[in-house]
């Protein structure tokens, strides 16, 4: 299997993967258990996924500049700050950050 | 350098193309590595369960948005109210970032590497950030907190015991967890338990 089979393989599997998602039928998400289930579910996966980028590098959890970064978008949020501030405040706390340490 | 381009027009998931590349590179079975990825994106099926009743699109419209179904459309579906606004924010994001996805793929894979390192500028905190900002109007209850807090314990604590991507779907786990902990209280007595992060 050379790297364009993979490509492909990969590429075909990952685009099954978000059909799937989108095709269960309404009827099944009509119960209200289901419903709940579903509105929470991106709820975790965003906060993992968030916390992952932030905190991981690989396997291996680090606290390094992102951290701060992170922390001013959190305040940034709380003092409900537009949206592109609360990024700006993220990169840029970020970069102080790296550059002071080193 | 149209290999890197394909994967990027035809997968279109960040965290699995980056898996492959590396899994790849790292003189891994092209198999294995395909695996991988694809088990990468699997977080893309939950995200697809829940837009489908945003959406609410015709049955031919489909497989034509499946292939926008990411975390950053979700993100910013979610965030929108009203049926028309969260096609628009799906469809804007999504086109928007798929084009971008691709320029940029491009550009990176004819040899880009004059940049420079992009973490010098603290540019690799604008993503999290950015989920952060999109998660925060989805955190205003009791339920939606808990859901959260022990979403990102469950992600991070696993880390280094799963193989990559695991953890993440692990996270969902949080989901029955908080609900048969809600159902056990007595129904509507949300107290405020902790905050997300």
């Amino acid at each position: 299997m050379n790297i364009w089979t993979a490509i492909a393989v990969t590429a075909v599997g990952c685009y099954a993967v978000k059909l799937a998602g989108l095709l269960v039928p309404v009827g099944a998400l009509e119960r209200p258990l289901v419903k709940r289930m579903a509105a929470l579910l991106p709820v975790a996966l965003l906060a993992a996924l968030t916390a992952q980028q932030t905190f991981a590098d690989g396997r291996t959890l680090v606290l390094d500049a992102k951290a701060a970064g992170l922390a001013a978008a959190a305040v940034a949020l709380l003092l409900r700050a537009p949206f592109l501030l609360v990024i700006a405040a993220a990169v840029l706390v970020t970069a102080v950050v790296r550059a002071m340490a080193g | 350098m149209p290999q890197t381009c394909a994967l990027s027009l035809l997968a279109f998931t960040g965290a699995s193309q980056f898996a492959l590349v590396g899994a790849l590179a790292g003189g891994g079975n092209p198999l294995t590595a395909s695996v991988g990825a694809i088990f990468l994106s699997m977080r893309n099926a939950f995200y697809g369960l829940r837009l489908s009743q945003l959406l609410a699109l015709p049955r031919a419209m489909r497989p034509l948005a499946a292939h926008f179904v990411i975390d950053e459309t979700t993100a910013v579906s979610l965030a929108q109210s009203g049926r028309r606004a969260v096609r628009i924010g799906f469809a804007v994001t999504g086109i928007s970032l798929y084009l971008l996805w691709n320029l940029t793929t491009l550009l990176g894979a004819l040899g880009a590497e004059a940049i420079g390192d992009t973490d010098t500028w603290g540019l690799d905190a604008a993503g999290p950030a950015v989920f952060l900002a999109l998660l925060a109007p989805m955190v205003r209850t009791a339920t939606e907190r808990a859901v959260a807090a022990i979403a990102v314990l469950l992600g991070l604590g696993l880390l280094s015991v799963l193989p990559q991507g695991v953890p993440v779907l692990a996270a969902a786990l949080a989901v029955p967890m908080v609900l048969y902990g809600v159902r056990r209280k007595t129904p509507g007595s949300d107290a405020d338990e902790g905050k997300g992060r």
